[in-house]
This record gives structure tokens, sequence and C-alpha cells, in this order.
């Protein structure tokens, strides 16, 4: 049996260009969505992949974000809502000759398809998943979201919200999820750098992007994403590299036992005494500490928290077969019908 | 039981038909015994019918009545089509099983108990005050009393294995003493035993040692004072083998895969009576199959229809409860036109209702169950064997006309067990897939004349990129519309193309007056051998009563409208409260009667003849 595309007849390899991964559809998101930022930022990355354009599969749910694979030029599945990553699961784990990206948003990722998300990342499924945070829901006209912070004021929640909020990397950590990053729609270089080292990771790699909705959650990440604070108040995280944030790069983040601190550099204090990003290691506890960093305690980590190997569902599935195969031989369908007792008539 | 001519030779009976069920707890081994004796029947060449009664709970409190298992099989010198009515045969391990069962055994009945269990604690867990074997409780049918767990302790005392272990061999010893009552060979099943137990030599000793035992016991006790002989039956000729009806389907699933060059891709999530079908498919990886077992219903057939999305077979299995979550991702597969196939093998509802019973009480689920207009095809096998036929068809029309398709089948057919005369696989006929490559000429939503399909382009193809979704699409290019008119037209689309399956299905067949008479009963799904062998009778009493089986239900046979009208009455029987007569009256405008039972068990024949009866009276021949 065999899966994959039909032959066709050959094309000219010519590399591609932004304008190659850019649909004949009109963007139908509101001007100044941070969508139109992200959307961007995937249509640029596409080239340097290197992928043929036919062999890149887009697939969402239901929500503003979802509808990001209308506006790319490869295959696209706009599906139900929350349910994308069992879709892409599907595809992937019966077609792993694609590259296959999930685009969710918080409501869609977090609350009705939250099972799906655990559980594919938990598998660790060869695919990227990018889910826009935008603390709302927006497709619906603003109602308040599972990231929506607590007490907040929104249509559906005019005295506050009384959900305490998820967070999504601490979502996917506690799923162990292989990679996991944050980006922001406006740091326009961090996110393309952060998609790509999300494409090039073998396994599920989950990316939030923090995005605005500056139609029903206006300025929601601006106290720390605005440009003007945001030395101050995010932290770039550098695999091998001290933990170290500021203006003047004078501040850095200690770990007293469990518990992250905030230390001014000098006095004594050196870049020594300051916890070192390591990407790799095997238990996520490290990385959770780092997820869990909030404004205004803490500066918000931005960059790649983990980043490590382990074998994916779909491969363990050809591999399953290919055992199958070496040792009980290619199935024999004729044999098979006729497994256990037989008996003839006439 | 049924004596064709009583015929005694030295002391043995020719029957040509018995009944038996095996009862005791469910730790005593009767599904095995059942199936053991059922397989030796089978390979001797009866015709079988089997119908497994499992309990709920997987171990209910030993000796309880919720924790009777039970195996009826039937087994005959004629082709037969249900697992009996009753049992002529009775084997009672223990006093909940004869509490539990003894209602179904009529009077003149032989009933076989192990003593052994009936001790106080067993009798007042089996609700008994007092030993019905001594109370006039078992007045009017012929009791043969053994003690079979002491006998198998005894043969099994040198057998170097511990008392637990000895007890566990007593369903064997039981087994040896129906072989004997019914004359079988004990060579199947001690190469079973020999097969199943090599790693564990004392163990497959023993039960070799207690189940000829118990066959010596039969000839040498003289507590029957003659046994019995069933001979072969007249089946066509070819090879056999016994098959359930969940069996039968994964290895109809597996063929269609086989049929088409593709390969099969199932997503599931546990569930009773369906998880068979996960379970046997995960055995086939050597054929290249994919399983994948999902967090929930949803995930199974979400990962399903990406599978079709890349050009695979996908396919999903569950029973109600799954079938109702898996209703919005159905849809998405209607609005994006891709070939799905979703088992749905019904039990007991609603909610989570009685999931180790039986019932056919999702069919209006299967039609409707869904917002919007949804049409999705729906085809239900008949009986075990037919599972088979009817997986490949499923995914048959699914390919040829790009549309989801519903296999419904149900708890009984699942675990019921039948001869299946083995099909060549060279004769069936290939299922035909093509995919569009040419991007000059590639639309999404172009239309087949014929079927309405639209093209089933893959991704990996270049030059064909395009999206798809749940969003309605414009007609042709695929793109969303939120136009009026447009949405209109894609209504009438999707409807149109499962309409025009029935242009692609054979027509449905007449058990008796195709030009038509005073009655027809009409069914679908497990009750055709019920229903068949209730017609068969009253047809062999000169009633003018014929049958008609679907196993097309959406859309209908195009012949089934003019068949309804050549007959005075319609009775659609059926194990719910009406739901094809629902349609059947919708479409047709016929005043159809119903014969509806939700108990969680079949139709008895007798059943379905009484109402037969009490329809059709015979015709005073005036010659
Ligand atoms: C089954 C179902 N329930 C509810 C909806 C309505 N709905 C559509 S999108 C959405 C929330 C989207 O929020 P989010 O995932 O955060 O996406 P955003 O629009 O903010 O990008 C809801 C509730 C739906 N489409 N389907
Ligand atoms: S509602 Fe918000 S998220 Fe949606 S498109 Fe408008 S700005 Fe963007
Ligand atoms: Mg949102």
């Amino acid at each position: 049996m065999t899966s994959g595309a039909p032959r066709a007849p050959e094309t000219p390899h010519v590399p591609l260009a932004r304008k190659d991964f850019v649909s004949d559809q009109e963007v139908r998101w509101c001007p100044g969505c941070g969508d139109y930022s992200i959307l961007a930022q995937t249509q640029k990355l596409m080239p340097d992949l290197g992928i043929p354009r036919e062999k890149i599969v887009f697939i969402s749910g239901i929500g503003c974000s979802s509808r990001l694979p209308y506006y790319m030029n490869t295959y696209g599945f706009h599906s139900i809502h929350g349910r994308a990553p069992t879709i892409a699961t599907g595809l992937k784990a019966s077609r792993p000759d694609l590259q296959v990206w999930v685009v969710t948003g918080d409501g869609d990722a977090l609350s009705i398809g939250g099972n799906h998300i655990l559980h594919i990342l938990r598998r660790n499924v060869d695919v990227v998943i990018v889910l826009f945070n935008n603390r709302i829901y927006g497709l619906t006209k603003g109602q308040y979201s599972p990231t929506s912070e607590l007490g907040k004021r929104t249509k559906s929640s005019p005295l506050g919200t009384i959900d305490y909020p998820l967070n999504p990397l601490s979502v996917a950590l506690g799923a162990e999820a292989t990679f996991v990053a944050r980006s922001l729609d406006i740091d326009v270089h961090h996110l393309i750098s952060t998609l790509d080292r999300a494409a090039h990771h073998k396994g599920t790699s989950f990316v939030e992007v923090y995005q605005n909705c500056n139609v029903y959650n206006d300025g929601a990440f601006m106290e720390f994403a605005d440009k003007a604070v945001r030395p101050d108040r995010t932290i770039q995280l550098e695999h091998g590299k001290p933990l170290i944030f500021g203006k003047d790069r004078d501040q850095g983040i200690r770990l007293n036992g469990t518990t992250a601190e905030i230390v001014h550099l000098g006095n004594g204090v050196t870049e020594a005494d300051l916890l070192v990003h390591d990407e790799t290691r095997p238990d996520p506890a490290v990385a959770g500490i780092l997820a869990r960093l909030q404004w205004p305690q803490f500066p918000v980590p931005m960059g790649v928290l983990r980043a490590v190997q382990r074998p994916t569902y779909d491969d363990l599935m050809e591999e399953q077969i290919q055992q199958a195969v070496s040792r009980q031989g290619k199935g024999d369908l004729a044999a098979l019908l006729a497994e256990g007792d037989t008996w003839t008539v006439g | 039981m049924t004596g064709r001519d009583g015929k005694r030779e030295a002391n043995i009976q020719e029957l040509d038909r018995v009944t038996i069920r095996f009862a005791g707890d469910s730790g005593d081994g009767m599904q095995l015994a059942g199936l053991q004796f059922t397989n030796t029947s089978a390979a001797f060449g009866n015709d079988v019918s089997t119908m497994p009664d499992f309990p709920a709970e997987i171990r209910a409190p030993a000796g309880s009545i919720p924790g009777v298992s039970a195996f009826q099989v039937s087994f005959s010198s004629y082709d037969i089509h249900t697992p009996g009515d009753e049992p002529d045969v009775l084997v009672a391990m223990n006093p909940a099983a004869l509490q539990a069962h003894l209602a179904d055994v009529p009077k003149g009945g032989t009933i076989i108990v192990n003593t052994d269990e009936f001790n106080e604690v067993n009798l007042r867990k089996a609700a008994y005050e007092t030993n019905p074997l001594d109370n006039g409780t078992l007045a009017g049918y012929r009791v043969i009393k053994v003690p079979i767990s002491s006998m198998n302790a005894r043969a099994l005392k040198d057998a170097g294995l511990d008392t637990r272990q000895i007890d566990r061999s007593k369903n064997l010893f039981a087994l040896g003493l129906m072989y004997w009552l019914f004359d079988r060979p004990l060579e199947p099943t001690l190469r079973w035993i020999e097969a199943k137990f090599s790693k564990n030599p004392l163990v497959a000793q023993a039960n070799a040692t207690t189940l000829k035992a118990g066959y010596n016991f039969g000839e040498t006790a003289e507590l029957f004072p003659v046994h019995y002989r069933v001979p072969k039956a007249d089946l066509a000729p070819g090879r056999y083998r016994n098959i359930t009806g969940n069996e039968a389907t994964a290895l109809g699933f597996l063929t269609a895969a086989h049929l088409t060059g593709k390969t099969l891709f199932y997503g599931s999530y546990p569930i009773t009576p369906a998880s068979d079908i996960l379970q046997e498919l995960a055995r086939f990886k050597n054929f290249g199959v994919k399983t994948f077992q999902a967090e929930d219903e949803i995930a199974a057939i979400g990962a399903a229809i990406g599978a079709a999305f890349g050009g695979n077979l996908g396919l999903t299995g569950t029973s109600g409860p799954g079938l109702a979550l898996k209703s919005e991702a159905l849809g998405l597969a209607v609005m994006v036109e891709l070939p799905i196939v979703v088992a749905a093998v019904q039990r007991s509802g609603p909610s989570t209702g009685m999931p180790t019973k039986t019932d056919q009480a999702d069919l209006l689920q299967a039609m409707f169950g869904r917002n919007g207009e949804c049409p999705v095809a729906v085809v239900a096998p008949a009986t075990p064997s037919e599972c088979f036929d009817m997986a490949v068809e499923a995914f048959r029309i699914a390919l040829t006309h790009m549309v989801p398709v519903i296999f419904l089948s149900d708890g009984y057919l699942g675990a019921g067990s039948e001869p299946w005369l083995l099909p060549d696989i060279q004769d069936l006929p290939r299922i035909e897939t093509t995919h569009p490559t040419d991007p000059a000429t590639f639309k999404p939503y172009a239309r087949d004349p014929e079927t309405l399909a639209r093209p089933w382009a893959i991704p990996g193809t270049p030059g064909l990129e395009h999206r798809i979704g749940g969003l309605e699409k414009d007609d042709i290019t695929g793109n969303v519309s939120y136009d009026g008119e447009n949405h209109d037209r894609m209504v009438r689309y999707r409807q149109e193309k499962v309409d025009r399956i029935a242009n692609d299905i054979p027509p449905v067949e007449v058990v008796g007056d195709e030009a038509g008479g005073q009655l027809l009963v009409l069914g679908w799904g497990g009750t055709y051998g019920a229903i068949l062998s209730a017609v068969q009778r009253a047809r062999a009493r000169g009633l003018s009563v014929s049958c008609a089986h679907l196993r097309h239900l959406n859309p209908f046979p195009p012949n089934l409208g003019p068949l309804l009208s050549r007959f005075d009455q319609v009775l659609v029987a059926e194990l719910n409260l009406g739901q094809l007569r629902l349609l059947v009256r919708a479409k047709f405008l016929v005043d159809a009667q119903g014969l509806n039972k939700v108990t969680g068990r079949p139709f008895l024949i007798r059943e379905i003849e009484e109402k037969i009866n009490s329809m059709v009276k015979a015709e005073v021949s005036v010659r």
C-alpha cells in the first residue's frame, strides 16, 4: 500500500519568494490586528524552509486566528472549533512526508480544544502549533477567554471574571512538550526567528504568540511589550546565557531553591550567580519556573523555553509497521482471512 | 431440540437442531467453553449461530447474579439464521446462573447443574431462600446433577497445580461432558489447548485431562439414557471459518484498503461493543494498517478526516454515545466532501444505557443527528459474516461518491458468530480512486456529472494547493461564500449527491412473493435471521407473507417504494420504537405497522411469528 501524492508533471525548481505563499484571498482581519504581522512573518519564513509549497499544510480551528490558512498559498484546512490538532495528527501520521502547521487561538486551543492540545503535545506528533494569544474571544466579539486575567471585565463578565486563567506555556510544559516558545506579534525579528526554530524542531513545536486584538482587548500586552519599556519588562531567553535583562543589562534572574528572584548585578552579585538558560534540560521544571514569571512582579520571558529530543509519534508509528513487516513478513490477506480453524464443505 | 425422525441407533438419537446455553460466573470460562463448542461443531459441518451475553461489570462479585456470563450456541443440520429462541440445554455452573437463565428454558428442557456450587453462601448470593435442586423449582425439567467442581478436582489431583488453577479448568470438564452428550470429537479442542498453552505444559496437560474426564464421565455415568447426534448441514461448497461480526468488520475494512491500494487509518476511542474492531485492526500492522487510539471520539474522527485529506482510507469506529460526539466532525466531512467511514456498533441507549446489550435505536441519529441539512449515507450489515461485505461496501460508496458513510452494526451482530464462506480475494472488484494532478483544469468543487463527487486533490500535488473547511463553499472554486443563493445550491448538491448513490446500489431482495401479497415484513440490521426464520415458518403454513431486508438505509434502494406498494400490509420489525417505520412512512406514505422491542435482546423468531399471525389469517381454502 502506498501513501503520498500522485506524480505530477515536473515543475521547474525555482527558489520561492514570499509572494509565492500569498494566496488570492482577501485578508479580512480588522485593520491593525496583530494577526497581520503573524501572517506576514509566516509567509516570509516559508521560502527559507526550502520545502516545496505543495508539501506544506496549514490546519486551523475556528476563531479570527484560524482564518490564517485561507491566506497561505499552501494546502489548507480550516476545520472546526478546537479540533485542528486531531486533523493534524491524522494527516501527519498517515502522511509523514508533509510539513504540518496548526494555527489556533487561546479559546480554540485551551478551552474547547484543551484536551486535544494536551494529547498532541504528549504524543510529540511532528507538527508546529502556533497559538495566537489575544486573551479574548475575538471572532465571537469580545467574551473572556481561558487566558484572560482574573477580574477582567468583558462583555460576558461585566463584573470581572472569576475564572483563574491558564498559562499556555505551563500547559505545554505540563504535557512535557518537546519544544515550547513564546514570541510577540510586533517584535517581527524575534517572531520570525522563533517560528524558524519551531519549524526546524522535530516533534511538536508549541509557540505562543502574544497577539493584540485592537478591537476587543487593545493593548493587552502593551505594559511590557511596548518598545520603550520592553528591555526592562521582558527577558530574552538565550540558550547557554545567564538570564540578564534591563536597558542597561544590569538585572538578572537568580534561583533561590525553586523560587526565582530578581537581582541587581554589582555589590557582590555577578553573572555567575544567575540562572543560566538551558533549553535542553530533560526535566521541564526549570522551564516551568520561567513560564510562570509574569509582569509586574517579573520581566516576561520571551524566546525558546524548552527544546529537547524525543521520538515522534509519526516516526514510532512507521517504525512499528516496519518492525511488524520484518518480523511477520508483509501481510498476506488471503491467509489472514483463513486464520484459525477452517473447514471445507463439498 | 427438534428431532427429525427420532431415529434410534443403539442409544444415539438424531436431531436436526440443538441450542445450548452455557452459563456461569464470569470467572468460570463460559465464553471459552461456548466458543470451543461452536468451533468444533462448525468444523464438524453443522451450521452454527452464537450469541454471547456478558455482564456489564468486569468482575461483579463472584457468585452474584450480575456476575453471570453466558454463551448460547445453536447448531443444526440445516441452514439456520439465529442462535435459537430458547435453549434446549442449559449448563448452569452455579445458583446465580440458574436463577438468571432458568426462565428462558422451556419446560421439558434439559438442565445440567454443577451441584458442588449449590451451597448456602452461593444460594444466598443468587437470592434463593431454599435450594432449587430440592424444592420443586425444577419440576418439569430434565435435571442432570453433576458435581462438576469436585469431579474436575479429582481428575486433576495429581496435575501439579494449586487448587485455584485446578478449579479454573472446570469449564473444560463441563465442555467434555457436552461433547459426549452431542457426540462431538475432542480433537479440535485438544489441538487448541496444545497451541494455547504451549508455554505452560502443566496447564495444557491438566486442561486436556479434564476435558477427557468430562467426556468419559458422560459415557460411563449412565446419567443420560441417550446421547444425540446432529448431522452435517448442507452448506454451499467452499472453505469456511467461524467469525464474529466485529472480526468480519475489521477484515472487511482491511480488504477495502487492499482493493484500493491505499493505507487504512483507523482512529478510535475504546467503547463497548466496538472495541474489538480497534483491537483487531491493531494486529494488522504488517499490512500497513495505522491504528490511532485517540483521546476521545472527536479526536478519532478528526484524525480520520485528516488521513482522508491526505489521500488515505480514513476510518473511525464507535458506539452510540461516541457517534453523538462525532456529530460536529461528521458535518465537517459532509462540508469538505471527503470520504470517511464511521463504523457505529449500536448498544442500548440512551446515554450510557446498557453497554453490553443490543439495540437498533441509533438509526435516526445516523440519519439526522447533525446540525444543518447534513445527509450522510448509511449502510447496515444483516449477519455477522455480512459485516465483511458491508464494510467493503461502505468504503466503495465513500470513495466513489466522495461522501462520509456510516456503517451501522449492532452489539448482537458484533459479538455473535456464524460460519463464513471465505471469499476469494482475486474475485472481489477493485475500488477505483483517482487524484487530479493538472493545475490547469483543477477546481476544488467542480463535480463529476454523474455522481456529483468533487475531485480528491491531495497535499503533495504541485500546483493544486487549495484550502477547504467548514465554512460554506462557493460552487466550483471552493472559496468561502456567504451568498444565500450559492448556499441553497450547495445544500441541494450535497443532498443530491447522497440521493444519487441509489443508482449505484443493488435492489432490495424479496424472500417470498416478488409480485406482492398480504404482508411484507421489512427489517434492517441484525434482526435478519429472526425475521427470515419467522417468515419461512409462516409461509410453510401457507400464509401470504414475504420479507425484505435493507442493507442500504440512506439512500434506500430505488425499488423499495414500488415493492412496498405491492403488499396489503407492511410490518417493520426493529429493536427500537419505530425508527425505520418513521422513515418509510414519511418517504413512501405507506401505513406501515411496527413490531418493536427494546429489552436489550434480539427478537425471538416466535415473537415475529406471533405478530405475523395477528396480521394475516390463513386463507380458507375453498377447493
Ligand atoms: C462548537 C462551537 N462552539 C462555539 C463556536 C463559536 N466560536 C467561534 S470562535 C470562538 C472563540 C475564538 O476565540 P479564540 O480561539 O481565542 O480565537 P480568536 O478569535 O481570539 O483568534 C467561539 C466561541 C464555534 N464556532 N463552534
Ligand atoms: S476581532 Fe480582534 S482578533 Fe479578531 S480580527 Fe479583529 S482585531 Fe483581530
Ligand atoms: Mg483569542
